[in-house]
Protein backbone atom coordinates (compact mmCIF):
# COMPACT_ATOMS: atom_id res chain seq x y z
CA UNK A 1 0.00 0.00 0.00
CA UNK A 2 1.48 3.70 -1.10
CA UNK A 3 0.26 6.59 0.11
CA UNK A 4 -0.11 8.84 -2.68
CA UNK A 5 -0.76 12.96 -2.30
CA UNK A 6 -3.30 14.52 -4.95
CA UNK A 7 -4.15 18.16 -4.95
CA UNK A 8 -7.34 19.00 -6.22
CA UNK A 9 -8.26 21.95 -8.30
CA UNK A 10 -9.92 24.50 -5.49
CA UNK A 11 -13.79 24.02 -7.04
CA UNK A 12 -13.16 20.29 -5.83
CA UNK A 13 -11.16 20.88 -2.60
CA UNK A 14 -15.03 22.68 -1.52
CA UNK A 15 -16.75 20.42 -2.71
CA UNK A 16 -14.59 17.53 -0.93
CA UNK A 17 -14.60 20.03 1.98
CA UNK A 18 -10.39 19.62 1.67
CA UNK A 19 -8.63 22.37 3.16
CA UNK A 20 -5.24 21.25 2.02
CA UNK A 21 -3.80 18.12 -0.20
CA UNK A 22 -4.87 14.61 -0.09
CA UNK A 23 -3.14 11.63 1.47
CA UNK A 24 -4.31 8.39 -0.13
CA UNK A 25 -3.61 4.69 0.61
CA UNK A 26 -3.42 3.49 -2.46
CA UNK A 27 -3.12 -0.16 -3.13
CA UNK A 28 -0.36 -1.42 -6.12
CA UNK A 29 -0.08 -0.79 -8.86
CA UNK A 30 -0.09 2.60 -8.55
CA UNK A 31 -1.79 4.41 -11.63
CA UNK A 32 -4.24 7.06 -12.95
CA UNK A 33 -7.41 4.75 -12.49
CA UNK A 34 -6.10 3.43 -8.82
CA UNK A 35 -5.66 6.82 -7.49
CA UNK A 36 -9.47 7.94 -8.52
CA UNK A 37 -10.16 4.65 -7.23
CA UNK A 38 -9.43 5.71 -3.44
CA UNK A 39 -10.01 9.44 -4.48
CA UNK A 40 -13.90 8.18 -4.94
CA UNK A 41 -14.15 5.83 -2.57
CA UNK A 42 -12.62 8.07 0.52
CA UNK A 43 -14.27 11.28 -0.86
CA UNK A 44 -17.35 10.37 -3.12
CA UNK A 45 -18.47 14.02 -3.24
CA UNK A 46 -16.22 14.35 -6.14
CA UNK A 47 -17.08 11.38 -8.12
CA UNK A 48 -17.80 11.72 -11.81
CA UNK A 49 -16.18 15.40 -11.80
CA UNK A 50 -12.95 13.82 -12.64
CA UNK A 51 -13.79 11.12 -14.93
CA UNK A 52 -16.81 11.22 -16.49
CA UNK A 53 -19.11 8.71 -14.80
CA UNK A 54 -20.27 7.03 -18.09
CA UNK A 55 -17.26 6.61 -20.05
CA UNK A 56 -14.83 6.38 -17.36
CA UNK A 57 -12.25 8.81 -19.56
CA UNK A 58 -11.02 12.08 -17.72
CA UNK A 59 -12.98 15.10 -18.42
CA UNK A 60 -12.11 16.98 -21.27
CA UNK A 61 -10.92 20.16 -19.70
CA UNK A 62 -9.12 18.60 -17.14
CA UNK A 63 -4.99 17.61 -16.83
CA UNK A 64 -2.66 15.29 -15.15
CA UNK A 65 0.57 16.65 -14.26
CA UNK A 66 3.81 14.99 -11.94
CA UNK A 67 7.13 15.64 -12.07
CA UNK A 68 7.00 18.29 -14.34
CA UNK A 69 5.77 15.84 -16.81
CA UNK A 70 2.11 15.84 -18.28
CA UNK A 71 0.28 12.55 -18.37
CA UNK A 72 -2.98 13.47 -19.21
CA UNK A 73 -2.42 11.09 -22.12
CA UNK A 74 -0.77 8.24 -20.54
CA UNK A 75 -2.76 4.88 -19.87
CA UNK A 76 -4.82 5.52 -17.08
CA UNK A 77 -3.42 1.91 -16.03
CA UNK A 78 0.26 3.32 -16.32
CA UNK A 79 1.94 3.15 -13.33
CA UNK A 80 2.54 7.17 -11.71
CA UNK A 81 6.25 7.99 -11.58
CA UNK A 82 8.27 6.83 -8.84
CA UNK A 83 8.79 10.07 -7.19
CA UNK A 84 4.96 9.82 -6.82
CA UNK A 85 5.06 6.50 -5.58
CA UNK A 86 7.18 7.02 -3.10
CA UNK A 87 5.05 10.51 -2.03
CA UNK A 88 7.98 12.71 -2.75
CA UNK A 89 5.84 14.19 -5.61
CA UNK A 90 2.04 14.98 -5.69
CA UNK A 91 0.24 14.22 -8.50
CA UNK A 92 -1.55 17.20 -9.93
CA UNK A 93 -5.15 17.51 -10.95
CA UNK A 94 -4.99 20.35 -13.12
CA UNK A 95 -8.54 22.89 -14.43
CA UNK A 96 -7.20 23.82 -17.85
CA UNK A 97 -7.25 27.72 -18.00
CA UNK A 98 -9.91 28.17 -20.42
CA UNK A 99 -12.76 30.93 -20.26
CA UNK A 100 -12.75 33.56 -17.85
CA UNK B 1 -46.29 37.66 8.77
CA UNK B 2 -45.42 36.27 5.54
CA UNK B 3 -41.57 35.25 4.24
CA UNK B 4 -40.44 35.32 1.28
CA UNK B 5 -37.22 33.57 -0.48
CA UNK B 6 -35.90 34.47 -3.74
CA UNK B 7 -33.30 31.98 -4.84
CA UNK B 8 -30.92 33.46 -8.07
CA UNK B 9 -29.20 31.40 -9.98
CA UNK B 10 -26.44 32.80 -11.60
CA UNK B 11 -23.25 31.71 -13.94
CA UNK B 12 -20.56 32.53 -10.92
CA UNK B 13 -22.69 30.89 -8.08
CA UNK B 14 -26.44 31.16 -6.01
CA UNK B 15 -27.72 33.52 -4.13
CA UNK B 16 -30.96 33.61 -1.41
CA UNK B 17 -32.36 36.55 -0.32
CA UNK B 18 -34.69 37.04 2.00
CA UNK B 19 -37.54 39.04 3.46
CA UNK B 20 -40.84 39.57 5.19
CA UNK B 21 -43.92 39.79 3.56
CA UNK B 22 -43.94 43.62 3.08
CA UNK B 23 -40.90 42.90 0.45
CA UNK B 24 -39.14 45.99 1.10
CA UNK B 25 -36.40 44.76 2.95
CA UNK B 26 -34.03 42.29 1.90
CA UNK B 27 -30.85 39.96 3.62
CA UNK B 28 -28.70 38.50 0.39
CA UNK B 29 -26.82 35.08 1.02
CA UNK B 30 -24.22 33.92 -0.90
CA UNK B 31 -22.69 33.12 -2.91
CA UNK B 32 -23.22 29.64 -2.57
CA UNK B 33 -21.29 27.47 -4.81
CA UNK B 34 -19.08 30.45 -5.86
CA UNK B 35 -17.52 30.07 -9.15
CA UNK B 36 -20.13 27.25 -10.26
CA UNK B 37 -22.77 27.75 -13.01
CA UNK B 38 -26.22 27.38 -11.34
CA UNK B 39 -28.51 26.97 -13.95
CA UNK B 40 -31.72 26.42 -11.27
CA UNK B 41 -32.70 26.12 -7.67
CA UNK B 42 -35.99 25.82 -6.67
CA UNK B 43 -37.70 24.65 -3.31
CA UNK B 44 -40.07 21.94 -2.53
CA UNK B 45 -43.71 23.20 -2.43
CA UNK B 46 -44.45 20.98 0.39
CA UNK B 47 -41.56 21.32 2.30
CA UNK B 48 -40.21 25.16 1.46
CA UNK B 49 -36.77 24.15 3.92
CA UNK B 50 -36.17 21.79 0.89
CA UNK B 51 -34.02 23.20 -1.65
CA UNK B 52 -32.15 21.70 -5.01
CA UNK B 53 -30.03 22.92 -6.71
CA UNK B 54 -28.10 22.26 -9.74
CA UNK B 55 -24.89 23.55 -10.03
CA UNK B 56 -21.98 22.48 -13.34
CA UNK B 57 -19.08 23.34 -14.91
CA UNK B 58 -17.26 22.42 -18.04
CA UNK B 59 -14.58 21.14 -15.85
CA UNK B 60 -16.33 19.29 -13.43
CA UNK B 61 -19.56 18.23 -14.61
CA UNK B 62 -22.71 18.34 -12.90
CA UNK B 63 -23.41 18.29 -9.11
CA UNK B 64 -26.67 18.14 -7.49
CA UNK B 65 -26.99 19.64 -3.89
CA UNK B 66 -29.91 19.47 -1.39
CA UNK B 67 -30.55 22.03 1.89
CA UNK B 68 -33.03 20.53 4.45
CA UNK B 69 -32.89 24.22 6.13
CA UNK B 70 -33.68 26.77 3.67
CA UNK B 71 -30.22 27.22 1.84
CA UNK B 72 -28.24 27.69 5.37
CA UNK B 73 -26.34 24.26 4.76
CA UNK B 74 -26.36 22.06 1.46
CA UNK B 75 -24.77 18.48 0.93
CA UNK B 76 -24.57 16.26 -1.74
CA UNK B 77 -27.60 14.04 -1.26
CA UNK B 78 -26.25 10.91 -0.18
CA UNK B 79 -23.27 12.05 0.79
CA UNK B 80 -22.70 13.41 4.27
CA UNK B 81 -20.92 16.96 3.87
CA UNK B 82 -17.33 17.12 5.08
CA UNK B 83 -16.88 13.13 5.78
CA UNK B 84 -15.00 10.22 4.03
CA UNK B 85 -17.10 7.32 3.22
CA UNK B 86 -16.25 3.83 2.97
CA UNK B 87 -17.88 2.36 0.44
CA UNK B 88 -19.85 -0.78 1.03
CA UNK B 89 -19.04 -3.56 -1.26
CA UNK B 90 -20.48 -2.75 -4.50
CA UNK B 91 -22.07 0.32 -3.53
CA UNK B 92 -22.34 3.00 -6.40
CA UNK B 93 -20.70 5.80 -5.62
CA UNK B 94 -21.42 9.89 -6.43
CA UNK B 95 -25.15 8.45 -7.95
CA UNK B 96 -26.67 11.73 -6.90
CA UNK B 97 -24.21 13.33 -9.94
CA UNK B 98 -24.74 10.49 -12.61
CA UNK B 99 -27.92 11.27 -15.11
CA UNK B 100 -27.49 7.80 -17.44
CA UNK B 101 -29.75 7.82 -20.54
CA UNK B 102 -31.88 4.76 -20.83
CA UNK B 103 -30.90 2.71 -22.81
CA UNK B 104 -32.47 -0.63 -21.60
CA UNK B 105 -34.30 -3.63 -23.70
CA UNK B 106 -36.73 -3.34 -21.33
CA UNK B 107 -37.59 0.28 -22.60
CA UNK B 108 -37.56 -0.46 -25.95
CA UNK B 109 -36.00 3.01 -26.38
CA UNK B 110 -32.21 2.17 -26.96
CA UNK B 111 -30.34 5.59 -27.54
CA UNK B 112 -30.36 6.61 -30.84
CA UNK B 113 -29.03 9.70 -32.32
CA UNK B 114 -30.16 13.47 -32.88
CA UNK B 115 -30.02 16.01 -35.32
CA UNK B 116 -27.02 18.71 -35.08
CA UNK B 117 -26.81 21.89 -35.73
CA UNK B 118 -26.16 20.93 -39.47
CA UNK B 119 -28.86 18.42 -39.46
CA UNK B 120 -26.32 15.62 -38.92
CA UNK B 121 -27.12 12.75 -36.67
CA UNK B 122 -25.43 12.99 -33.08
CA UNK B 123 -24.93 11.01 -30.84
CA UNK B 124 -26.76 12.02 -26.66
CA UNK B 125 -24.92 13.77 -24.35
CA UNK B 126 -25.29 14.69 -21.35
CA UNK B 127 -24.37 17.73 -20.46
CA UNK B 128 -26.12 19.67 -17.46
CA UNK B 129 -28.95 19.83 -15.53
CA UNK B 130 -31.40 23.00 -17.05
CA UNK B 131 -34.03 22.90 -14.58
CA UNK B 132 -35.34 21.08 -11.45
CA UNK B 133 -39.14 20.92 -10.40
CA UNK B 134 -39.94 19.32 -6.98
CA UNK B 135 -43.14 17.38 -7.04
CA UNK B 136 -46.37 19.32 -5.70
CA UNK B 137 -46.79 16.64 -3.45
CA UNK B 138 -44.03 14.90 -1.99
CA UNK B 139 -40.62 16.17 -0.95
CA UNK B 140 -37.87 13.34 -1.64
CA UNK B 141 -39.43 13.45 -5.41
CA UNK B 142 -38.50 15.67 -7.86
CA UNK B 143 -37.41 15.99 -11.81
CA UNK B 144 -34.82 17.22 -13.86
CA UNK B 145 -34.71 18.79 -17.40
CA UNK B 146 -31.87 18.07 -18.91
CA UNK B 147 -29.24 18.41 -21.69
CA UNK B 148 -29.25 16.73 -24.17
CA UNK B 149 -32.83 16.93 -23.71
CA UNK B 150 -34.20 14.10 -21.94
CA UNK B 151 -36.45 13.96 -18.37
CA UNK B 152 -34.84 12.62 -15.09
CA UNK B 153 -36.74 11.87 -12.23
CA UNK B 154 -35.26 11.22 -8.45
CA UNK B 155 -37.93 9.51 -5.64
CA UNK B 156 -35.30 9.31 -3.14
CA UNK B 157 -34.70 13.01 -2.28
CA UNK B 158 -32.14 13.54 -5.23
CA UNK B 159 -29.65 10.52 -4.26
CA UNK B 160 -30.47 8.83 -7.69
CA UNK B 161 -31.91 9.67 -10.63
CA UNK B 162 -33.92 7.56 -13.38
CA UNK B 163 -34.59 8.89 -16.95
CA UNK B 164 -38.03 8.66 -17.68
CA UNK B 165 -37.17 7.13 -21.38
CA UNK B 166 -40.73 7.50 -23.14
CA UNK B 167 -39.92 11.45 -23.83
CA UNK B 168 -36.75 10.89 -25.46
CA UNK B 169 -37.85 7.48 -26.65
CA UNK B 170 -40.73 8.92 -28.99
CA UNK B 171 -40.50 8.20 -32.37
CA UNK B 172 -39.32 12.08 -33.15
CA UNK B 173 -36.55 12.17 -31.47
CA UNK B 174 -34.34 11.64 -33.77
CA UNK B 175 -35.19 14.78 -35.58
CA UNK B 176 -34.64 16.94 -32.30
CA UNK B 177 -32.13 19.67 -32.57
CA UNK B 178 -30.44 21.87 -30.61
CA UNK B 179 -31.54 25.59 -30.24
CA UNK B 180 -28.64 28.33 -29.63
CA UNK B 181 -28.16 27.13 -25.62
CA UNK B 182 -28.25 23.55 -26.67
CA UNK B 183 -30.80 21.01 -26.86
CA UNK B 184 -32.45 21.36 -23.63
CA UNK B 185 -35.38 20.23 -21.70
CA UNK B 186 -35.97 23.78 -19.76
CA UNK B 187 -39.48 23.68 -18.61
CA UNK B 188 -41.61 20.79 -16.54
CA UNK B 189 -44.87 21.64 -15.54
CA UNK B 190 -47.12 19.10 -13.12
CA UNK B 191 -50.89 18.58 -13.50
CA UNK B 192 -51.27 15.38 -11.20
CA UNK B 193 -54.90 15.75 -10.54
CA UNK B 194 -55.10 14.67 -14.29
CA UNK B 195 -51.82 12.63 -14.26
CA UNK B 196 -50.07 15.11 -16.52
CA UNK B 197 -47.32 16.46 -17.80
CA UNK B 198 -46.08 19.11 -20.07
CA UNK B 199 -42.08 19.48 -20.96
CA UNK B 200 -40.86 21.83 -23.65
CA UNK B 201 -37.61 21.23 -25.20
CA UNK B 202 -35.52 23.95 -27.05
CA UNK B 203 -35.94 23.28 -30.01
CA UNK B 204 -38.17 20.22 -30.39
CA UNK B 205 -41.42 22.27 -28.71
CA UNK B 206 -43.80 20.89 -26.43
CA UNK B 207 -44.87 17.57 -25.40
CA UNK B 208 -47.99 16.69 -23.38
CA UNK B 209 -47.95 12.96 -21.53
CA UNK B 210 -51.30 11.82 -19.39
CA UNK B 211 -49.68 8.74 -17.69
CA UNK B 212 -47.41 10.33 -14.97
CA UNK B 213 -44.51 11.20 -17.78
CA UNK B 214 -44.34 7.53 -19.08
CA UNK B 215 -45.47 7.95 -22.13
CA UNK B 216 -45.28 11.93 -24.38
CA UNK B 217 -47.17 13.18 -27.36
CA UNK B 218 -46.03 16.35 -29.31
CA UNK B 219 -48.65 18.98 -28.89
CA UNK B 220 -47.50 21.59 -31.41
CA UNK B 221 -50.42 22.24 -33.75
CA UNK B 222 -50.63 25.44 -34.22
CA UNK B 223 -46.95 27.17 -33.99
CA UNK B 224 -45.71 28.80 -36.86
CA UNK B 225 -41.72 28.90 -37.06
CA UNK B 226 -39.86 30.03 -40.41
CA UNK B 227 -37.01 28.79 -39.58
CA UNK B 228 -37.53 25.10 -40.22
CA UNK B 229 -37.97 23.54 -43.81
CA UNK B 230 -41.53 22.95 -42.90
CA UNK B 231 -42.89 26.09 -40.50
CA UNK B 232 -45.90 24.07 -39.07
CA UNK B 233 -43.85 20.90 -38.37
CA UNK B 234 -45.47 18.33 -35.83
CA UNK B 235 -41.77 19.23 -33.55
CA UNK B 236 -38.71 21.64 -34.00
CA UNK B 237 -40.25 24.72 -32.41
CA UNK B 238 -37.82 26.69 -30.57
CA UNK B 239 -40.30 27.17 -27.84
CA UNK B 240 -38.63 28.99 -25.31
CA UNK B 241 -40.70 28.86 -22.09
CA UNK B 242 -44.92 27.83 -20.91
CA UNK B 243 -46.81 28.82 -18.38
CA UNK B 244 -50.03 27.10 -16.62
CA UNK B 245 -52.21 28.38 -13.85
CA UNK B 246 -52.93 25.59 -11.40
CA UNK B 247 -56.75 26.05 -11.51
CA UNK B 248 -56.74 26.10 -15.15
CA UNK B 249 -54.64 23.15 -16.20
CA UNK B 250 -56.52 23.09 -19.76
CA UNK B 251 -54.97 26.86 -20.41
CA UNK B 252 -51.40 26.93 -21.13
CA UNK B 253 -49.42 30.36 -22.30
CA UNK B 254 -45.95 30.31 -24.17
CA UNK B 255 -43.06 32.79 -25.22
CA UNK B 256 -42.06 30.88 -28.20
CA UNK B 257 -38.75 32.29 -30.01
CA UNK B 258 -40.99 34.28 -32.06
CA UNK B 259 -44.12 34.84 -31.02
CA UNK B 260 -46.71 34.64 -27.87
CA UNK B 261 -49.19 31.91 -27.91
CA UNK B 262 -52.15 29.98 -26.36
CA UNK B 263 -54.01 26.79 -25.87
CA UNK B 264 -57.26 26.55 -23.95
CA UNK B 265 -57.35 22.53 -24.64
CA UNK B 266 -53.67 21.39 -23.15
CA UNK B 267 -51.75 21.63 -26.20
CA UNK B 268 -53.85 20.27 -28.35
CA UNK B 269 -54.07 23.54 -30.44
CA UNK B 270 -51.92 26.98 -29.96
CA UNK B 271 -53.16 30.27 -31.32
CA UNK B 272 -51.25 33.32 -31.18
CA UNK B 273 -51.75 36.17 -29.01
CA UNK B 274 -49.02 38.52 -29.14
CA UNK B 275 -51.23 41.40 -30.17
CA UNK B 276 -49.95 45.00 -29.38
CA UNK B 277 -46.52 43.90 -28.06
CA UNK B 278 -43.27 45.79 -29.58
CA UNK B 279 -41.65 42.52 -30.28
CA UNK B 280 -43.14 39.27 -29.26
CA UNK B 281 -39.59 37.34 -29.40
CA UNK B 282 -38.62 36.82 -25.39
CA UNK B 283 -38.15 34.64 -23.36
CA UNK B 284 -40.17 33.96 -19.77
CA UNK B 285 -44.11 34.08 -19.33
CA UNK B 286 -45.43 34.10 -16.41
CA UNK B 287 -49.07 33.40 -14.61
CA UNK B 288 -50.61 36.07 -12.32
CA UNK B 289 -51.08 33.77 -9.23
CA UNK B 290 -54.70 34.83 -8.56
CA UNK B 291 -55.75 35.86 -11.91
CA UNK B 292 -55.29 32.93 -14.65
CA UNK B 293 -55.94 35.24 -17.39
CA UNK B 294 -53.56 38.14 -15.73
CA UNK B 295 -49.91 36.90 -18.07
CA UNK B 296 -46.90 39.11 -18.11
CA UNK B 297 -43.96 38.59 -20.94
CA UNK B 298 -40.92 40.86 -21.35
CA UNK B 299 -40.16 41.54 -24.65
CA UNK B 300 -37.00 41.29 -26.54
CA UNK B 301 -35.91 43.45 -29.83
CA UNK B 302 -35.18 40.20 -31.97
CA UNK B 303 -33.29 36.40 -31.75
CA UNK B 304 -30.44 37.93 -33.06
CA UNK B 305 -30.19 41.38 -30.58
CA UNK B 306 -31.06 39.92 -27.35
CA UNK B 307 -31.84 43.21 -25.76
CA UNK B 308 -35.04 45.11 -25.02
CA UNK B 309 -36.70 47.06 -27.48
CA UNK B 310 -35.20 51.17 -27.59
CA UNK B 311 -33.38 50.32 -24.58
CA UNK B 312 -36.50 50.21 -22.40
CA UNK B 313 -36.49 47.25 -19.98
CA UNK B 314 -40.41 46.74 -19.58
CA UNK B 315 -42.37 44.02 -18.13
CA UNK B 316 -45.77 43.91 -20.18
CA UNK B 317 -49.10 42.56 -18.32
CA UNK B 318 -52.26 41.13 -20.34
CA UNK B 319 -55.33 41.09 -18.10
CA UNK B 320 -57.08 39.88 -20.89
CA UNK B 321 -55.75 36.25 -21.46
CA UNK B 322 -53.24 37.83 -24.00
CA UNK B 323 -53.79 40.40 -27.46
CA UNK B 324 -54.08 43.31 -25.34
CA UNK B 325 -51.08 44.20 -23.28
CA UNK B 326 -49.97 47.12 -20.97
CA UNK B 327 -45.97 48.22 -20.41
CA UNK B 328 -45.00 48.19 -16.71
CA UNK B 329 -42.20 50.51 -16.41
CA UNK B 330 -42.21 52.35 -13.08
CA UNK B 331 -38.33 51.57 -11.67
CA UNK B 332 -37.11 49.96 -14.77
CA UNK B 333 -34.94 51.63 -16.50
CA UNK B 334 -36.19 53.36 -19.57
CA UNK B 335 -32.88 54.60 -21.96
CA UNK B 336 -29.74 52.63 -22.49
CA UNK B 337 -30.61 49.12 -21.49
CA UNK B 338 -28.95 46.32 -23.03
CA UNK B 339 -29.70 43.16 -21.03
CA UNK B 340 -31.65 39.95 -21.36
CA UNK B 341 -33.85 38.27 -19.64
CA UNK B 342 -33.73 34.43 -19.85
CA UNK B 343 -36.67 31.77 -19.91
CA UNK B 344 -35.83 30.80 -16.46
CA UNK B 345 -35.16 33.99 -14.62
CA UNK B 346 -38.78 35.07 -13.57
CA UNK B 347 -40.89 34.30 -10.75
CA UNK B 348 -44.14 35.41 -9.19
CA UNK B 349 -45.02 34.47 -5.63
CA UNK B 350 -48.77 34.03 -4.28
CA UNK B 351 -48.93 36.93 -1.40
CA UNK B 352 -51.70 39.37 -2.15
CA UNK B 353 -50.82 41.81 -4.02
CA UNK B 354 -48.96 39.34 -5.67
CA UNK B 355 -45.09 39.94 -6.26
CA UNK B 356 -43.32 39.49 -9.24
CA UNK B 357 -39.42 38.85 -9.77
CA UNK B 358 -36.88 38.60 -13.02
CA UNK B 359 -33.01 38.68 -12.94
CA UNK B 360 -31.01 39.99 -15.82
CA UNK B 361 -27.77 39.01 -17.49
CA UNK B 362 -26.85 42.26 -15.91
CA UNK B 363 -26.78 41.06 -12.77
CA UNK B 364 -29.59 42.87 -11.22
CA UNK B 365 -32.80 41.35 -9.81
CA UNK B 366 -35.88 43.37 -9.85
CA UNK B 367 -38.96 42.88 -7.61
CA UNK B 368 -42.27 44.17 -7.67
CA UNK B 369 -44.85 43.65 -4.86
CA UNK B 370 -47.66 44.71 -6.50
CA UNK B 371 -48.19 42.96 -9.52
CA UNK B 372 -45.96 44.21 -11.93
CA UNK B 373 -47.07 48.39 -10.88
CA UNK B 374 -43.64 49.40 -9.53
CA UNK B 375 -39.89 48.10 -9.53
CA UNK B 376 -37.25 48.10 -7.31
CA UNK B 377 -34.09 46.41 -7.85
CA UNK B 378 -33.30 44.43 -4.63
CA UNK B 379 -29.75 43.47 -5.86
CA UNK B 380 -27.66 44.73 -8.66
CA UNK B 381 -24.48 43.50 -9.05
CA UNK B 382 -24.54 39.95 -9.81
CA UNK B 383 -22.92 37.63 -12.25
CA UNK B 384 -25.65 36.79 -14.97
CA UNK B 385 -28.61 36.02 -13.59
CA UNK B 386 -29.52 32.37 -14.79
CA UNK B 387 -32.36 31.79 -13.24
CA UNK B 388 -35.12 33.13 -10.62
CA UNK B 389 -37.48 31.39 -8.23
CA UNK B 390 -39.49 33.06 -5.14
CA UNK B 391 -40.78 30.88 -1.90
CA UNK B 392 -43.66 32.43 0.20
CA UNK B 393 -44.65 31.05 3.62
CA UNK B 394 -45.80 31.87 6.78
Amino acid sequence: MAVIRVELPAHLRALAHIDEEVQLDVREPVTQRTVLDALEAGHPAVTGTIRDHVTGRRRPYLRFYACREDLSHHSPDAPLPDAVISGKEPLLIIGAIAGG
Amino acid sequence: MAKVRVLVGTKKGAFILTADGKRSRWKVSGPHFGGWEVYHLKGSPVNPECLYTSQSLDWFGQVIQRSDDGGKTWGQPGTPPGESVTPKEGMPQGRSNKFVYDESAATGKPLTTHQWYDGTPHPWEFKRVWHLEPSLSDPDTVYAGVEDAALFQSTDGGESWQELPGLRGHATASQWAPGAGGLCLHTILQDPDRHRMFIAISAAGVFRSGDDGKTWQPANQGLHSNYMPDPTAEIGHCVHRIAMHPSRPDVLFMQKHWDVMRSDNAGDSWYEISGDLPSDFGFPIEVHPHEPDTVYVIPITSDSEHYPPEGKLRVYRSRTGGNEWEPLTKGLPQQDCYVNVLRDATAVDTLEPCGLYFGTTGGQVYASADEGGSWTPIIQNLPRVLSVEVQTWR
